[in-house]
């Protein structure tokens, strides 16, 4: 039983270590930096939420302690992980500018807004 | 609507110590579960904590969000998880066997019916969570979400879906 235990809190580790390694791989591969936005917000959800589920596994199975603040973790991380997220987009729009934006129908992005409506 | 009329009932006194009793409870949780075990005093700081913040915090929160449909903002709530599990293995089968010249990179414009901005909130952060979007910037108006797909051969196709799958949901749940 515990061989059973201990091959599921490892496979648990391997799975979450290979989302986090594709993420990675993900900011080097992806070409500017909005695509690589994607890597980090995504791929390392299951990274992290792997290693946490491997370890409340561990210590209910192995040393028979409930411990349920690994859920804590991954709900600060579904919280910050969109608005770091959020502000690198902005920060990056403001000092690029790009060429090749949309823009809405009446306001501006309040990243460019001046307070006056477009035409 | 006989809750409502409960809450403007209530003594001043006692709303004054619990302006946001769903987050005093919130907090009170949070505390139990960070120290990761039940004693009678963890729950008596976290009582603190949980009667202290809301007090300290109420003049931020002048319209506090009301939610119609507890059940469904669960069901909400479950359905986001499902869609981040999907978006790992999508983003992560993108990133391992597309080639970067293949991915339709682009960006979209996703008009808004929400008008809470709590809603509107919520709704930004699920876009960036779930498979292949990132919302990057409201208009100053709040009428439109600007969206970064990764991998979006059909632009209509992404808003339809923003707009349908997550929020439909989210104008049931925040009136």
């Amino acid at each position: 039983m515990e061989f059973i235990n201990e091959l599921l809190v490892a496979a648990l580790i391997v799975v979450g270590a290979s989302f986090a390694l594709v993420g990675s791989w993900g900011l080097v591969k992806l070409p500017d930096l909005m695509s690589r936005l994607h890597a980090p917000t995504k791929a390392t959800t299951l990274g992290v939420g792997g290693a946490l589920i491997a370890s409340m596994v561990y210590f209910l199975a192995l040393n028979g302690t409930l411990s349920i603040h690994e859920l804590l973790i991954s709900l600060f991380l579904f919280l910050t992980a969109p608005l770091t997220a959020h502000f690198m987009s902005k920060a990056w729009l403001h000092s690029q500018q790009p060429k090749d934006l949309p823009h809405p129908e009446k306001r501006d992005w309040s990243t460019f807004d001046t307070g006056s409506e477009r035409h | 609507m006989a809750h409502a009329h409960a809450q403007t009932a209530r003594p001043p006194l006692l709303r004054r110590w619990f302006p946001h009793p769903l987050l005093s409870l919130t907090l009170t949780l949070i505390w139990l579960l960070l120290i990761n075990s039940f004693s009678a005093g963890g729950l008596l700081v976290g009582l603190v904590l949980g009667i202290a913040i809301p007090r300290l915090t109420s003049s931020f929160w002048p319209d506090r969000p009301k939610i119609r449909h507890y059940g469904k903002a669960l069901r909400y709530i479950l359905l986001v998880i499902g869609d981040i599990v999907t978006a790992n293995l999508q983003v992560a089968r993108i990133i391992i066997f597309r080639p970067v010249a293949s991915l339709h990179t682009r960006w979209v414009v996703v008009p808004l019916s929400l008008t809470n901005p709590e809603a509107i909130t919520v709704l930004a952060g699920t876009i960036t969570m779930t498979p292949g979007t990132v919302s990057c910037d409201l208009s100053a108006d709040g009428r439109a979400l600007l969206v970064h797909c990764l991998d979006a051969p059909d632009a209509e196709a992404t808003v339809r879906e923003i707009k349908e799958r997550y929020e439909a949901r989210l104008q049931e749940i925040f009136p």
